[in-house]
């Protein structure tokens, strides 16, 4: 009969159980479709930067989602509120769920106290891109700094999020540095809290 | 030697490496609000994402074939059970099956028992006639061009709509023969 065993209808998406989160997608069907966002964007715009910015924009609404379903799920509906917290919760929870594995590395900027890098010797999204020559300092990484962007703009800590291209001793591939710097009030509120 | 068995598409799937369906579902979330907020038509969001998904299935059939080791399908029938089979499985790791056949075969649909495209999606009233997978039926198209299938690929209903399964048919409208000089691989 027709409607047995049919998948069990919910009328608001909101009823639905969250799901576990263990569902896996190739990686090929994965990179087809971010190649072609990356094609898309790029005929719409006219510079670099602006084709970094579509992409980080892309990335804000993935990471603002990626936050409240994480908190939801892993954090039992808590967000951080410190910096350090922030940031460990980004390089370890947010990166192992999207891309399977801790991020390389998290590192506090040297020369100013509101910067810090996380550091991937193979970005996911960079995998499958090389970048011609024309397009000089072009990263794909900016949709994850889009990503990391829309995490931190979302548990309250605003930021400014670049992706850029770090030469590594004994490697061949570049690697990928998302910057991120804080924000003043950010650093000011951190103070605050002592 | 004779040729290798085409290989299970759970087989193919288990030997490639995969990445969490939310990076994926989100992206494509990403991808159609975009398309939303340049296009602002329903329709034309549809027709690019369509387009999108051509461009990605004529690339798609070269992996499809090179992993699979399908050989050449007899008929439409077979196809249809290809794609639903290995060929979704392969890359979305989702069961699909063919049914309803028209008398001549040339003319089933494809239901999609899982759709990772859709997880925590909800279409707003304001976007009703947005065919929010679209970008699956130009995959097909595109892919199926390829191997010389000229196929009208559409959306019957869609759980987003209300309805309870995702069913898209694949109509074959012509065989493109293939012509003399046969084209070689660039």
């Amino acid at each position: 009969m027709i409607g047995v065993g049919k998948i069990k209808q919910y009328s608001n998406i909101l009823e639905k159980p969250l799901s576990k989160g263990k569902q896996e997608v190739s990686l090929s069907a994965f990179a087809f479709l971010f190649s072609e966002l990356v094609q898309y964007n790029q005929t719409r715009v006219d510079n670099i930067a602006e084709l970094e910015r579509r992409l980080e924009d892309a990335g804000y609404a993935v990471g603002a989602r990626v936050l409240e379903l994480l908190c939801h799920r892993d954090k039992g509906n808590r967000r951080e509120t410190r910096l350090l917290g922030i940031l460990s919760f980004v390089h370890s929870t947010v990166w192992k769920v999207l891309f399977g594995k801790v991020a390389d590395s998290l590192e506090k900027g040297t020369e100013h106290e509101d910067e810090y890098m996380i550091s991937e010797k193979d970005l996911l999204v960079n995998k499958y891109i090389s970048i011609p020559k024309d397009m000089g300092t072009f990263n794909c990484g900016a949709f994850v700094a889009g990503i990391v962007r829309g995490v931190l703009d979302g548990a309250g800590f605003p930021a400014v999020v670049t992706a850029h291209f770090v030469p590594m001793e004994g490697l061949q591939r570049l690697r990928t540095t998302i910057l991120i710097k804080f924000a003043e009030e950010v650093l000011q509120r951190e103070a605050r809290l002592g | 030697m004779p040729p290798a068995a085409p290989r299970s598409g759970d087989a193919i799937f288990a030997s490639v490496e995969r990445v969490n369906a939310e990076l994926f579902t989100l992206t494509y979330g990403a991808i159609v609000r975009q398309l939303l907020t340049d296009l602002e038509e329903v329709e034309e969001v549809n027709k690019q994402l369509d387009q999108m998904g051509y461009n990605i299935g004529i690339r798609l059939i070269d992996e499809f074939l090179a992993k699979s080791n399908v050989s050449r399908c007899v008929d439409f029938k077979e196809t249809a059970e290809m794609i639903a089979k290995v060929g979704f499985k392969m890359f979305l790791g989702v069961t699909a099956s063919v049914m309803n056949w028209d008398a001549d075969g040339t003319c089933c649909s494809i239901v999609l028992e899982d759709n990772p495209l859709v997880d925590f999606v909800e279409l707003p009233d304001t976007c009703q006639g947005l065919y929010y997978c679209n970008i699956l039926s130009g995959v097909i198209r595109g892919a199926l061009e390829m191997v010389a299938m000229k196929t009208e690929v559409t959306w019957i209903p869609d759980i987003l709509r209300g309805d309870d399964a995702y069913e898209l048919q694949v109509k074959l409208l012509k065989q493109v023969p293939e012509e003399y000089p046969y084209k070689d691989d660039e």
